[in-house]
């Protein structure tokens, strides 16, 4: 599984963008979105994911289930 | 200018003479600054501040009162992201309590900012200094903020530069700070006691983690108090804001005030909760209410001692332009920025303009003086709202006030203790009969309203509410207008022919300034 931004919530404040160890988000139109390619849930660099540690509307980043989960 | 900068003389000539004669004893306090804290250090002098530290902010609008009317200040909105919560804050909306706009408002590159503060400074001479206060947290942005500053300092380096915030990152940050010669930073901190921090403040974002609760604030308030020291030793001025929030901060204060003041702050600025429920803010939803403004001046009075209390702060946005209370941001938005071609720095213009201010400031506190030296002493003392556009001078219209500044006068002289609010009485000449109550009870603590001019219809309600209208002082300078108007109350009280009473309590109005000029 990789995490999604759900871009109805964001509020495009780029808080999320430079925490991240893979360089996986990025802004597009006013929002933010994490490259699901790029996206290790974190794991292997941090406790917990970074983008949601950050975030502050909750529930705005989130596991995508359209993904497996990530293996490191 | 020319005409807001012209003869004043004998000013101090009205009606003083037969006063003079009732003066048995005069211990009136120093009238030309004394050393040291006086109790009748007035918030905009140099009598209760260090020489140097009143050389660095005697030109910034926000520290010094008496500067508001002739200097400004511009934010630029390139810092959006936050690393902690606070429960007064949406971050999606503009946040009144922070000087901040939401990120839902013009978001600025550091290149357009820069683009823009050169533009605003060559239109606007008065504009002095720049600030980086949001949307979220300056140096929750360093990259971006440094890099505003590296860009204008190039171009324009007399225009100071000014930071606010959390200082959950400050203590990362202060060589840079002080290498980029950042001489005023604000502090918002809102208490010492992770106990009452945790009803503050939800999560705090450090070392790739989340906090919450005790230990969110207990790293907060350490970070806060390590960031201070070290802005000290470093020399670099700071200034702390806090949130009064009845209820949960509002006693502590007065033990964020001691703390701040021991560790070098020079200026403590206490400000009122903004909460309404459709801020979306959690205060704001579950009922927290702000302190009433007899409450918040209570509470500034009881600090006033400790160091030097900030009364006149207007809660700005952090993307207003222009002097205090004249927003000019629609001048200079980032798509007529980004229409300008090359902006071409006009520091000829801009030095020429200032050196006039200083020759008008000059006048202004010699005739303050002059007027403080005739006084009596008593202990009656009377709150006066006056109608100003600036200057030092009673010059706006009732009807086109968005604001009163409140003066307490008394025998220690005139002294500024706060603003007030007030939705636009007046809309294109008529008066709008709902808003005048709310005028009334904004000012409600108030003996007289010194305006410029006013209509018959807002005078009777004004006076049937017991409020005195006094627009016989319009265009002259508003301290010596205030001791002089409390010099013919006293009379009167002496003479039987009014009582002397303490007015009741007023309202806060709600919501961030944001009135155009
Ligand atoms: S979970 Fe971690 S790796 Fe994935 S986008 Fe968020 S910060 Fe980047
Ligand atoms: S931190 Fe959250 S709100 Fe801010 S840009 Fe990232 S996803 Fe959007
Ligand atoms: S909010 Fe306004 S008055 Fe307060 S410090 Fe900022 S600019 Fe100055």
């Amino acid at each position: 599984m990789a995490y999604k931004i759900i871009a109805s919530q964001c509020t495009g404040c780029s808080a999320c963008e430079p925490e991240c160890p893979n360089v996986a988000i990025r802004e597009k139109n006013g929002v933010f979105l994490i490259d699901p390619k790029k996206c290790t849930e974190c794991i292997g660099h941090f406790d917990e994911a970074q983008c949601v540690a950050v975030c502050p509307v909750d529930d705005t980043c989130v596991i995508d289930t359209a993904y497996p989960r990530y293996q490191a | 200018m020319q005409e807001m900068i012209g003869n004043t003389a004998g000013h101090a000539n009205h009606a003083l003479g037969e006063m003079l004669d009732k003066i048995a004893e005069h211990k009136g306090c120093g009238t030309s600054g004394g050393s040291g804290k006086s109790s009748c250090g007035s918030s905009d002098g140099p009598s209760d501040m260090a020489p140097e530290v009143w050389e660095k902010v005697k030109n910034h609008p926000c520290y010094s009162e008496e500067a508001h009317h002739h200097y400004a200040r511009m934010h630029v909105a390139v810092a959006p992201a936050c690393n902690i919560q606070c429960n007064y804050c949406n971050r999606k909306y503009d946040c009144a309590n922070e000087s901040r706009p939401g990120v839902v408002s013009e978001k600025l590159t550091p290149e357009q900012a820069a683009k823009k503060v050169l533009a605003v400074a060559s239109a606007i001479p008065q504009m002095t200094v720049l600030g980086i206060a949001g949307p979220g947290d300056a140096l929750a942005n360093p990259a971006k903020t440094f890099k505003t500053f590296e860009l204008i300092q190039k171009t324009a380096p007399d225009i100071k530069l000014c930071l606010s915030t959390n200082g959950l990152a400050l203590p990362d940050h202060v060589d840079t700070i002080k290498a980029f010669n950042v001489d005023h930073v604000t502090i918002t901190i809102n208490m010492i006691d992770p106990e009452v921090g945790q009803h503050i403040y939800p999560w705090v974002y450090y070392k790739n983690k989340r906090y919450t609760g005790i230990e969110a604030a207990r790293i907060l308030t350490e970070r806060q108090m390590q960031g201070l020291e070290m802005l000290t030793a470093a020399g670099v001025l700071t200034k702390i804001n806090s949130v009064m929030i009845p209820g949960i901060n509002d006693k502590h204060l007065v033990d964020v005030n001691k703390a701040v003041k021991s560790r070098g702050a020079f200026l403590h600025n206490i400000m009122p909760l903004i909460s309404a429920a459709e801020h979306g803010t959690v205060f704001g939803l579950n009922g927290q209410r702000g302190p009433t403004a007899q409450e918040l001046k209570a509470l500034q009075d009881s600090c006033e001692g400790e160091m030097n209390m900030m009364r006149h702060c207007r809660q700005c946005r952090a993307d207003a332009v222009g002097l205090l209370g004249e927003d000019r941001s629609a001048e200079f938005t980032t798509e007529k920025i980004d229409a300008m071609g090359e902006v071409v720095y006009d520091a000829e213009s801009r030095k020429t303009y200032q050196e006039l201010v200083e020759a008008e400031r000059v006048e202004k506190v010699a005739a303050k003086e002059a007027a403080l030296q005739e006084l009596d002493v008593t202990d009656v003392r009377i709150m006066i709202a006056v109608a100003t556009k600036g200057h030092g001078r009673i010059n706006e219209h009732f009807g086109h006030a968005h604001e009163f500044q409140i003066y307490e006068v008394g025998s220690f002289g005139a002294k500024f203790v706060g603003h007030r609010r007030v939705d636009l009485y007046c809309q294109g000449g008529f008066g709008d009969e709902d808003t005048l109550p709310s005028v009334v009870r904004a000012i409600n603590d108030c003996h007289a309203v010194f305006v410029a001019k006013i209509g018959a219809c807002p005078r009777d309600e004004l006076k049937a509410a017991g409020i005195d209208p006094v627009d016989s002082y319009a265009d002259e300078f508003i301290e010596e207008s205030a001791i002089l108007y409390f010099k013919e109350y006293f009379a009167k009280v002496c003479a039987r022919e009014i009582e002397h009473q303490v007015r009741g309590d007023a309202d806060i109005r709600q919501g961030a300034f944001t009135a155009a000029a």
